[in-house]
């Protein structure tokens, strides 16, 4: 593997994860609890499309064959896709969305304030817009962690078991393989290790604070760093990729 | 207010534009605490650089004039024209006073 071919494949990576869960966000657009969270979760959803289009803006420059952001976000197969498998998850109730969230947002707090440093100037610039975004993402997500974990019996209940659920696809955030492994000497890539410590702290606080217990690492999911996905990522694209496979090339 | 509202308390949300200027009234959000309506405010009032600054008060704080009263607290200024600073000549390149 090339430089250039693992730079691609870890630029995907990063707007892939932020494409897909800034989709699963959008869907909560006029579904939320309040129409104020309704505006929170599409305001964040447009946080993370933005952070996607300038990473695959670049992926598409990287590959250098002609291809567009657009390209890559409409016009790849389910295989082809690198998100990690949490962001694929259905949104199932709110407090299932706010405990992905912050688990998403603690994990991207750790990741984008060290990639702010990568020697790779256009990932270092694309971190230091999403460093702002996501800190009011954590804001946002801890607050709600805070008030279900700390609210009523049924919240409390609801989101203790939407973490328990969810935990299992924690382990796969921190897995590298040969893109890591050449990116990380060019000072380009972090290594994903030395943010486990970091993240597991912030998640720890939170969850001790809401009154919550922290999922024991047991079981944990893997595959979508081979391009193995759950089945919830095929529907997300047919729904996502219709117009431009229904009508190529179609343009507003 | 209303107890059938289930959406939480209501809060008033002033935003200021830029530094130095008043905050200005630009409407209300619910939100069952004050980081929440904080938030909220943001989310719904600032999503087009409108501002710099966010206050939040709780709507039932504010302490508002009854329509009945407004003969008598402002109908007595509207013969004291000599209160406007309209008889003095604008200075030339002042777009203030």
């Amino acid at each position: 593997m090339t430089k250039q071919e693992a730079l691609f494949s870890y630029t995907l990576r990063l707007g892939d994860n932020a494409l897909i869960l800034g989709h699963r966000l959008s869907e909560w657009s006029s579904k939320g609890p309040l129409l104020e969270e309704d505006i929170a979760m599409t305001n964040m959803a447009l946080d993370l499309i933005g952070r996607a289009d300038a990473m695959l803006k670049y992926a598409a420059q990287v590959e250098g064959k002609g291809r567009t952001e657009d390209d890559l976000a409409y016009k790849r197969g389910e295989r082809q896709f690198l998100c990690n498998l949490i962001v694929q998850l259905p949104n199932g109730d709110f407090g299932y969305t706010i405990a992905r969230q912050l688990i998403m947002s603690a994990f991207d707090i750790c990741l984008y304030e060290e990639l702010v440093k990568s020697k790779d100037e256009t990932i270092a610039a694309i971190s230091a817009k999403a460093v702002k975004e996501v800190k009011y993402h954590l804001k946002f997500a801890t607050d709600w962690t805070l008030r279900l974990g700390d609210g009523t019996e049924e919240s409390h209940q609801r989101i203790q078991k939407s973490f328990n659920d969810i935990w299992m696809y924690t382990g796969e955030l921190f897995e590298m393989n040969e893109v890591d492994a050449i990116l990380i000497k060019e000072g380009i890539a972090v290594d994903l290790n030395s943010l486990k410590a970091r993240w597991k702290k912030i998640m720890t606080e939170v969850l001790l604070e809401a009154t919550l217990t922290v999922p024991a690492d047991t079981y944990m999911q893997t595959g979508s760093r081979k391009g193995v996905h759950t089945e919830s990522l095929g529907y997300i694209l047919a729904e996502m990729q219709y117009l431009q496979r229904a009508y190529p090339d179609a343009k507003w | 207010m209303s107890t059938k509202d289930s959406q939480g308390q209501l809060w008033e949300v002033f935003i200021q534009a830029n530094p130095g200027i008043p905050h200005k009234h630009a409407g209300s959000v619910h939100a069952t605490d004050k980081e929440m309506a904080l938030q909220n405010a943001r989310d719904l009032y600032t999503r087009r650089s409108e501002g710099t600054s966010i206050w939040v008060v709780p709507s039932a704080a504010i302490v508002a004039s009854a329509p009945e009263d407004s003969g008598m607290l402002f109908d007595p200024s509207n013969d004291k024209p000599y209160r406007h600073p309209t008889f003095y000549v604008m200075p030339e390149g002042a777009k203030n006073i």
